[in-house]
């Protein structure tokens, strides 16, 4: 847990800044991912996909200009997160190229006008998202001072999460009314909705974890926590029910039931949330299934997808072909047919992945995100303030469950929610968000790492000393 | 909170862990069920993504694959398809493979083991693995001269070199056009397909190796040979050659064509009795030998054998348990004795071969992508169907049929053609199949040709002669 030279307690010692290793990282994970961008050319038979040198430009770009930035604003943080998330980034916009090219290419056989390159709008998301990573450091010089607004995050993430509904800016994509279009704009506000609702659920946790962690009764060898004080509890399991009913949407009411049981676990220690947590979870799916429609649709086809091969389960049977087509090394990129499963680019894109690089380069992404929540987690457990932890472990925690539903799906594993993959998937909502969830990390890690001495005696860093309300 | 924290870590590693369980269950153990799942429009087209070989006749590719720079990266092109549609077969997205195209399919495919060097090399030079070449030993000229004698008609040609039973000539008529078949277009190709299939001319179906016609007259080649190898008969000997022959137990009578007597008295020598091509003689002759003896030696020439050419074709039918009155019938190849083009072919080229029978064969050569020679077809004998003697002595009495008989439409000026016409009926009101088969030189054989042309009506002289003939002057170089 504690390197060799310094444990938690003892931070002021003096700390190396590993700004260089970050930029190593940095300077790899672009090499890497340019390296996929020409393959994806070279694979498709084309040469160099179109603005590959632009491409190029733009991410050496984006990712010295992040780095300058964690330099200057953030010179602790933790040195790996933001290469890996980069990495990840690059990897995506390949695959996104990938797809277009395909895309493109039926278009000329279909005779049809050529379609709008997803990928273009991809790299114009993650410059954005680069840009809103460097924000957030510069805006937030200290993760504490967001716990002030616990309860405008509660506001706003309820407000976010309504918005679709709402007339006029409300828009419903295949089924899933979860989006707001503004203009020609359409974004999919539930996404920042995590990042605001994690802050509160960190900031309410801070202050009523003491009561939350009472034990009325044993049952069964494990305590369970007093009746009166699941009201929050109850509370996230009704707002996820109502996401999933209203929204349509499986994938987020299932994060951020998994995130609220999670960080009230880390909080009170006591395993009987958990319990409680899970029980509440089943209860409410076997609900969902006899009561709404599209949840049993789903959990049939997930039971025996090759039944409704044809229609309703063609995505998922399309993503198991293109998993077998893949096999141990994959067909190499370029080389498959992901363009065969719908929407390639952003449910599914593991499983473009899993076609064209094989069960190792599933693997390696799927290590890549282990990496992710690991050092999310390992941020947690040194931060030296409750609230920091529970910030750090929640965002961490989102990622986690976030790639376990969506990839899941797609490998069949669980019934499909139809999720975007952290960084991978096309799709400006998420790509944004998650480079906010890595700006706050980043930035709880840097406090953390600190050698000021201000950084350790906050008020509420205490653990162990939190007034119950 | 630490513990808390470390226990969630652990939730996540477990999480990780079962996606990837699960992921090498679905790439590892269940790939090949879902490879092969019929559903799974990715083995299509991962075949169409290959550089498929060419197939070659002579220099020129009649199969090729182009690329396309679409989806199906590669598209199947056939440079003269319906002349060749009978030997290629054709490649389709739809329906699959057939003829060489299905026989070969490794070898084009470039998975054939005796590719597997050029693969490795491929393999490690990164460069997409090609197909192998298929040669066919087809002669461009004598098909083209076959397609053109067809011209529409219902009918097959095939013609073989007799020494080593190489397929010079596999034509059909009517043929269909692969390219379509073959295109990138399933909508275009089921739209052609089902027109092929309702056509009552049948196109698609590969008449030289697999439509089977009575072979009538032509098959007393079959009966001569056996009555000259039971030491019975010489070609000199005589034979009752009447006008009408009573068919033993009936009371049916069956007549020549021309319907007199076959010589003076109503004898005929047995050389005689084929250059006229005479019923009743082969009739009683028929009987004198039995159905055994005329099964055995139609047998010996490969008739009940289905030969791989590599494509399978029909066996040629000599049927079983005659009566004495069937057995007439089928001495003069009517009855249930059918044959196909192919198998009428092997009769002549046995007999232009001193009687040695080969196997049949299209492929000569396969080669690597690079045009290396991985293996050529060795000729094989599948038997003696009759002695040397016997097939000096029907070979005499064969140039005879063509010099002064009723196959003059065969010959070719200062080349001896030994040949022998044929006209079967169908039944009642069903117009004749006409056939014509021969050989040429008729001292050193080059090429031995079967025509048929079915239901035409006509004589086999007048409608398949002159085919047959300008197949041999292609070979002949005439």
């Amino acid at each position: 847990m504690s390197a060799p030279t310094a444990s938690p307690s003892t931070t002021q010692a003096v700390q190396p800044t590993r700004r260089n290793q970050e930029l190593g990282l940095l300077i790899f994970a672009w090499f890497v991912g340019s390296a996929a961008l020409a393959i994806v050319g070279i694979g498709t038979g084309d040469g160099l996909p179109d603005r590959f040198w632009l491409t190029l430009g733009v991410t050496a770009g984006a990712g010295l200009v992040a780095h300058a930035v964690v330099r200057s604003l953030a010179p602790y943080a933790e040195p790996i997160m933001l290469p890996t998330a980069f990495l990840l980034n690059l990897l995506g916009l390949a695959m996104i190229y990938r797809l277009d090219i395909a895309a493109s290419q039926r278009a000329i056989e279909n005779g049809s006008p050529e379609p709008t390159p997803e990928s273009l709008g991809q790299l114009t998301w993650t410059i954005l998202g680069i840009g809103l990573l460097c924000v957030i450091l510069l805006i937030v010089r200290d993760h504490r001072k967001l716990q002030r607004y616990t309860y405008i995050s509660l506001l706003l993430g309820a407000l976010l999460l309504l918005m679709p509904l709402f007339p006029v800016i409300g828009h419903t994509v295949n089924g899933a009314t979860l989006w707001i279009k503004i203009g020609p704009f359409t974004y999919q506000p539930g996404e920042l909705a995590k990042i605001v609702l994690t802050i509160f659920m960190a900031g309410y946790l801070v202050t009523h974890r003491d009561s939350l962690a009472n034990v009325r009764r044993k049952v069964l060898g494990v305590s369970l926590p007093r009746l009166r004080d699941t009201g929050p509890l109850l509370a996230a399991w009704v707002l996820s029910l109502a996401i999933m009913t209203f929204e349509k949407d499986l994938g987020t009411s299932v994060i951020f039931f998994g995130l609220f049981i999670a960080m009230v676990y880390v909080a009170t220690q006591r395993f009987g949330w958990v319990v409680l947590g899970a029980g509440m979870f089943l209860v409410g799916a076997t609900l969902l299934y006899l009561v709404v429609d599209h949840v049993r649709v789903r959990v049939e086809i997930w039971l025996d997808p090759f039944q409704y091969a044809n229609d309703a389960g063609f995505q998922i049977v399309q993503s198991l072909y293109g998993l077998a087509n893949g096999g141990m090394f994959g067909t190499g990129l370029g080389q498959g047919y992901p363009q065969l499963v719908p929407f390639a680019s952003s449910d599914f894109i593991l499983a473009a992945f899993g076609e064209e690089l094989g069960l190792t380069g599933i693997m390696a992404l799927l290590l890549l995100y282990g990496i992710l929540v690991q050092r999310g987690l390992r941020t947690a457990i040194s931060c030296r303030d409750v609230f920091g932890r529970l910030l750090a472990s929640g965002l961490a925690v989102v990622f986690a469950l976030q790639v376990f539903v969506v990839a899941g799906g797609v490998t069949k594993l669980i019934p499909m929610t139809g999720l975007t993959t952290p960084f991978l998937s096309a799709g400006g909502s998420a790509l944004v968000a998650n480079w906010i969830m890595i700006g706050l990390l980043l930035r709880i890690s840097d406090i953390t790492r600190k050698p000021s001495p201000e950084g350790a005696a906050e008020p509420s860093a205490s653990p162990q000393r939190v007034t119950p309300s | 909170m630490s513990k808390a924290l470390t226990r969630v870590a652990g939730t996540c590693a477990i999480l990780l862990i079962a996606l990837i369980a699960n992921l090498t269950y679905i790439q590892i153990f269940k790939a090949d069920e879902y490879r092969s799942a019929s559903g799974n429009a990715r083995s299509i087209l991962q075949e169409y993504s290959r550089d498929r070989g060419p197939i070659l006749v002579g220099r020129e590719a009649v199969a090729k694959s182009i690329e396309t720079g679409s989806d199906l990266k590669y598209l199947r092109r056939y440079s003269n398809g319906p002349l060749f549609a009978p030997a290629t077969g054709f490649y389709s997205l739809v329906y699959g493979a057939t003829g060489i195209e299905r026989a070969e399919n490794s070898v084009l495919a470039g998975t054939d083991g005796r590719l597997l060097f050029d693969r490795l090399q491929q393999l490690i030079a990164g460069r997409d693995p090609k197909g192998g070449l298929v040669s066919l030993g087809l002669d461009a000229g004598a098909q083209k001269a076959a397609f053109e004698g067809l011209a529409g008609r219902k009918g097959a040609v095939v013609a073989i070199q007799p020494r080593t039973g190489k397929i010079l000539a596999l034509v059909q008529s009517p043929s269909f056009d692969p390219n379509e078949l073959s295109s990138n277009d399933s909508a275009a190709i089921q739209r052609y397909y089902k027109q092929l299939t309702r056509d009552p001319e049948e196109p698609l179906l590969n008449r030289p190796l697999a439509s089977s016609s009575p072979p009538g007259s032509t098959f007393k080649i079959v009966t001569a040979a056996a009555a000259l190898e039971s030491g019975q008969f010489t070609p000199q000997s005589v034979i009752p050659g009447p006008a009408r022959y009573t068919l033993p137990g009936t009371t049916t009578q069956l007549r020549n064509a021309s319907g007199t007597a076959c010589g003076p008295g109503g004898e005929v020598t047995l050389t005689e009795a084929l250059v006229v091509s005479c019923n009743t003689a082969f009739a009683w002759l028929a009987n004198q030998l039995g159905d055994d003896a005329i099964r055995q030696q139609a047998e010996r020439f490969g008739f009940g054998t289905s030969f791989e050419v590599p494509m399978p074709a029909a066996a040629g039918r000599y049927p079983s348990d005659l009566d004495e009155a069937q057995t007439a019938l089928s001495g003069i190849g009517q009855f249930d004795v059918r044959a196909t083009a192919l198998n009428m072919a092997q009769v002549v080229a046995g007999v232009a071969q001193a009687g040695a029978v080969m196997y049949p064969y299209l492929v000569t050569e396969i080669s690597s992508p690079e045009n290396t020679v991985l293996d050529t077809t060795a000729p094989e004998t599948f038997g003696q169907a009759i002695t040397a003697t016997t097939a000096q002595q029907l070979t005499e009495m064969m140039v005879q049929v063509v010099d002064r008989g009723t196959g003059s439409n065969g010959s070719i000026s200062g080349v001896r053609v030994a040949g022998k016409t044929g006209t079967a009926e169908n039944g009642e009101n069903q117009p004749n199949t006409v056939w014509f088969t021969s050989f040429a030189p008729a001292a050193s054989p080059e090429v031995a040709v079967a025509v048929v042309l079915e239901k035409s009506g006509g004589s086999g002289n007048a409608l398949a002669a002159p085919i047959a003939r300008a197949v041999m002057e292609s070979v002949l170089g005439r």
